[in-house]
C-alpha cells in the first residue's frame, strides 16, 4: 500500500492484507540499499497471523518517492511520521542492518511509540570501511559486489537456498543494482556517523530481540558485544553458520525467534 | 576500525577489501549444492518424492501461502530440482531459474506467464523448428500471434513491435544458419519499448555467452542438449535476469496486479527482483505442469559438472572439422561464424570469443541423392535429431527438424534441399574427420 508520510508517497508492503487498526502492528525497517522485499516470508508470516504488517520501503528506495534520508535519527522521525499516518500509537519495530539502528533510536527517543524491538544483524557502532564508502560515493559497481561478497556465509556465498530456485548472492547483487543512484552512499553515511546507538541502548525500557548471524562478515558478532551488554532487558539468538543476509540464509529460524517473542 | 579488518574471518577465508568472485568452473561443481545433511551424501541426492512431511499444521498453511520456504510437491519444487535451479542461475549470473520438463515447456511458460489472449510476439525467423511450431502453428489458436524477423535486420525488429507485443525472442545463434543474434541492440530495442527479450541459449550455454550480461531478461536452455551433454534425458530451463522493472512498464498485468489465483498476491510487491519466476511458479508450473522430475535433475547435473571441459571439447573439434571441410572440393558453403565469410563474423568475434558452439551446417555440391549417400554412409556420426549429445550427430534440416517450414522460410533461414547440420561431439577429431571423407567419398560416387 502507499502511503502519505510526511507529504511523500511511500510504499509499505502489507502482506497483500488491508490495514486494520484493530490489530497490533509489527514494522519492518531494511538494511541500506535494499526494499521491504528482504522481509517477504517473514512479514507475509505476520500478515496472516494476526498482525497489520509495514515492510517499508525507506524514501528514496524501493517503491516509495523522495530522497534517501541524511541520518539515522531522522530515518527514526520518519518511522513516527509513518506510524502517525496510519494512526497507529505503538508497534513492534523490526529491523535489519541499518534498519537496526533506526529502531534503537526510534525506541529510545520516542519509546511511547514502540512496544518491543527487534535488531537483525546489529553493530553498535557500524563504522563502515573507506573502501567501501569511496566505492559507494562514485557509484561503483565493486561497492554492490563488496556488499554481496561480505553479506554472506562462506557456506551460503555457493547457495543452498531454502527458497527453491533462487540464487541468493545473484538476488542480493541484483536488489543493490537496482537501488537507485547515491541510495546506497546516502545509507553508509548513517550508518557511519550514527553515534548514539549504546547511549540509546542504555536507556532502553523495552524488551529487546537481538538475532545474530554467527559468521556475519559485515556485522560481526563481536561488534554487536557492547550493545548487547548495554540493552537491559534483552533476548539474544544467535544463527551458526549464517552471514549477514540472516532473513534469506536462515529464514524459519529468523521467523520462530521473531514468533516467540513477538 | 572498519568492519572488514576487524572482523574474524573463518578458516582459509582471505581478508578482502576486493570483491570475491567464484569462478565459474566451481559455479558448475558446487553452485546450489552442498553435502546432504542428513547422510553427508556429496553428490546431490535423487529426491525420489511426491511429497514432503509437514512438521505441523501451521507450518504447513506457512508453506502453502509463501510465508515460509520450502517444497511441498515435487511438481511445484523438489530438493534435486532446486539445486539444478540454483547452479543454472548462477552460472546465467541470474537471480533464480526454474527446471521444467522440456526447452519447449521453458518457452511455453515464459510465454504464459507474461502474457494472454490478444498478445503478440516478435520473433527472430531463424529458429529452432519446435520453436516455429509453437508460435506460428498453436499459439494463434490461443490468441498470441508472432511476427517474424530476419534477426539481423534491426529495423525489421522494430518495425514489428506493436502496442500489443510483450515479448521479444531469438536464439544466441539461430538454427541451422548460425545467424548470431546481435543481442544487445536488440535488448535496447526491447527496452526502448517497455518489453523483455528472451533469449534460448541452447547452443551457445552460458559457458560461451551469459546473456544477461548483454541486457537480455530473460533466458531459457534445452538442457536436453549440452548441458547434459549425454544425451539421456530431456529438459528445459528458465532464468530470470532480475533487471527488468515490470511496474515501469505497465505492460504485465500478470505481475504487476493482484492474482486472484493466489489471495491477491502482486507478484512485483512480493519479489523486487525474481516477479517473473514467481508467477512462473506459483501458476505457470502449478497449473501448467511441465515439471522436471528429480531423477532428470541429477542426471542434468551430472552433465553441468563438467560443462566447461566438454565445451572446450566441443569446440576445438568443431574448428578441427570446419577446416577439414573448408578445403574438400564436395563441400560448399560452410556456415560458421568463426569463418570470415559468415555474415556475422564480426560480432561473433565480439560475442563468442570462446567459440561459436559445435552445431553448424553445410552444403553438398551435388544432389539431393548425394546428401543421401553422405548422410548414410556415415558411421560414427548418428543421423538423428537431436544436437549437443557427446556423440557427434547428422541430420538433414529440410527433411526433418524444418519440414513443417515453408519453402519461402526456409529460404529466408538459409536452409536448402544440400543442407546438412552436424553436431560435433567429443570423439577424437581425426577419427570424426576420417568419417566424414569416406562419407564424402561415397557422396562423390553416388
Amino acid at each position: 500500500m502507499y502511503i502519505d508520510v510526511n507529504g511523500a508517497q511511500v510504499y509499505a508492503y502489507t502482506g497483500s492484507r488491508d490495514f486494520d487498526r484493530a490489530l497490533p502492528t509489527l514494522v519492518f525497517i531494511h538494511g541500506a540499499a535494499h526494499d521491504h522485499s528482504v522481509w517477504s516470508l517473514q512479514s507475509r508470516y505476520f500478515a496472516h497471523h494476526g498482525r497489520n504488517v509495514l515492510a517499508v520501503d525507506l524514501p528514496g528506495h524501493g517503491k516509495s518517492g523522495g530522497e534517501p534520508l541524511s541520518t539515522v535519527s531522522v530515518m527514526a522521525d520518519w518511522i513516527i511520521g509513518l506510524l502517525d499516518a496510519q494512526r497507529v500509537s505503538n508497534a513492534v519495530l523490526v529491523g535489519h542492518s541499518m534498519g537496526s539502528l533506526i529502531v534503537l533510536d526510534t525506541a529510545a527517543r520516542h519509546p511511547e511509540r514502540v512496544v518491543r524491538l527487534v535488531l537483525i544483524g546489529p553493530s553498535v557502532p557500524m563504522p563502515v570501511s573507506d573502501v567501501l564508502l569511496e566505492a559507494a560515493k562514485r557509484d561503483d559497481h565493486v561497492a554492490f559486489e563488496l556488499i554481496t561478497t561480505w553479506s554472506f556465509s562462506p557456506e551460503h556465498q555457493l547457495g543452498g537456498n531454502q527458497q527453491p530456485g533462487v540464487w541468493m548472492t545473484g538476488s542480493a547483487l541484483r536488489l543493490l543494482e537496482r537501488s537507485r543512484p547515491g541510495a546506497l552512499y546516502a545509507d553508509l553515511l548513517a550508518c557511519h556517523g550514527y553515534a548514539g546507538g549504546l547511549a540509546a541502548a542504555e536507556r532502553m525500557h523495552h524488551p529487546a530481540l537481538l538475532i545474530v548471524g554467527g559468521c556475519d562478515l559485515m556485522a560481526p558478532p563481536k561488534n554487536a558485544q557492547a550493545l548487547i551488554e548495554a540493552l537491559p532487558h534483552k533476548r539474544v539468538v544467535t544463527i551458526p553458520n549464517c552471514g549477514h543476509s540472516l532473513m534469506v540464509e536462515a529464514p524459519d529460524a529468523v521467523l520462530d525467534a521473531l514468533r516467540s517473542f513477538v | 576500525m572498519r568492519y572488514h579488518t576487524s572482523i574474524p574471518y573463518p578458516r582459509g577465508y582471505a581478508r578482502m577489501t576486493k570483491p570475491k568472485t567464484t569462478h565459474f568452473d566451481t559455479l558448475t561443481l558446487h553452485a546450489g549444492a552442498r553435502p546432504d545433511a542428513a547422510t553427508g551424501a556429496r553428490a546431490t541426492p535423487i529426491y525420489q518424492s511426491t511429497s514432503f512431511v509437514f512438521p505441523d499444521t501451521d507450518h504447513a498453511a506457512a508453506l502453502f501461502n509463501m510465508e515460509r520456504a520450502g517444497h511441498v510437491y515435487s511438481r511445484i519444487s523438489n530438493p534435486t530440482c532446486a539445486v539444478r535451479e540454483e547452479r543454472i542461475s548462477a552460472l546465467e549470473g541470474g537471480v533464480a531459474a526454474i527446471a521444467v520438463a522440456c526447452g519447449q515447456a521453458a518457452l511455453h511458460l515464459a510465454i504464459v506467464t507474461l502474457m494472454g489472449a490478444g498478445s503478440h510476439i516478435v520473433a527472430s525467423r531463424a529458429l529452432y523448428g519446435g520453436s516455429h511450431n509453437l508460435l506460428d502453428y498453436t499459439l494463434p489458436r490461443f490468441g498470441i500471434k508472432t511476427t517474424f524477423v530476419n534477426p539481423r535486420e534491426l529495423d525489421q525488429w522494430r518495425a514489428a513491435i506493436r502496442p500489443n507485443t510483450r515479448l521479444l525472442f531469438g536464439e544466441t545463434l539461430g538454427n541451422p544458419g548460425l545467424e548470431v543474434l546481435d543481442v544487445a541492440r536488440v535488448a535496447a530495442l526491447a527496452h526502448e519499448h517497455g518489453l523483455p527479450l528472451l533469449i534460448d541459449s541452447t547452443f551457445t550455454t552460458p559457458y560461451l555467452m551469459r546473456p544477461f550480461e548483454h541486457g537480455a531478461d530473460l533466458v531459457y536452455h534445452s538442457a536436453t542438449k549440452f548441458l547434459s551433454g549425454h544425451g539421456v534425458v530431456i529438459g528445459g530451463v528458465l532464468i530470470d535476469g532480475g533487471c527488468f522493472d515490470w511496474e515501469k512498464s505497465a505492460k504485465f498485468p500478470t505481475l504487476t496486479q493482484p492474482y486472484a489465483g493466489f489471495h491477491n498476491m502482486v507478484f512485483t510487491d512480493e519479489s523486487t527482483t525474481a516477479a517473473f519466476l514467481l508467477r512462473a511458479r506459483r501458476e505457470g508450473i502449478r497449473d501448467f505442469g511441465a515439471c522436471m522430475a528429480p531423477m532428470t535433475a541429477f542426471q542434468i547435473l551430472q552433465g553441468i559438472e563438467t560443462l566447461p571441459l566438454r565445451m572446450q571439447r566441443h569446440i576445438d573439434n568443431t574448428r578441427k572439422i570446419v577446416a577439414f571441410l573448408r578445403d574438400h572440393p564436395l563441400v560448399d558453403a560452410i556456415g560458421y561464424p568463426e569463418l570470415p565469410e559468415h555474415p556475422d563474423h564480426v560480432l561473433a568475434q565480439k560475442l563468442l570469443p570462446k567459440g561459436c558452439g559445435a552445431v553448424f551446417s553445410f552444403s553438398i555440391r551435388g544432389t539431393r541423392e548425394q546428401g543421401r549417400k553422405f548422410i548414410e554412409a556415415l558411421k560414427i556420426f548418428s543421423h538423428l535429431a537431436n544436437v549437443g549429445d557427446a556423440k557427434s550427430l547428422v541430420i538433414h534440416p529440410a527433411s526433418t527438424t524444418h519440414f513443417r517450414v515453408s519453402a519461402e522460410d526456409l529460404k529466408a533461414a538459409g536452409i536448402t534441399e544440400g543442407t546438412i547440420r552436424l553436431s560435433v561431439g567429443l570423439e577424437h577429431a581425426d577419427d570424426l574427420i576420417e568419417d566424414l571423407s569416406r562419407a564424402l567419398h561415397a557422396a562423390g560416387k553416388a
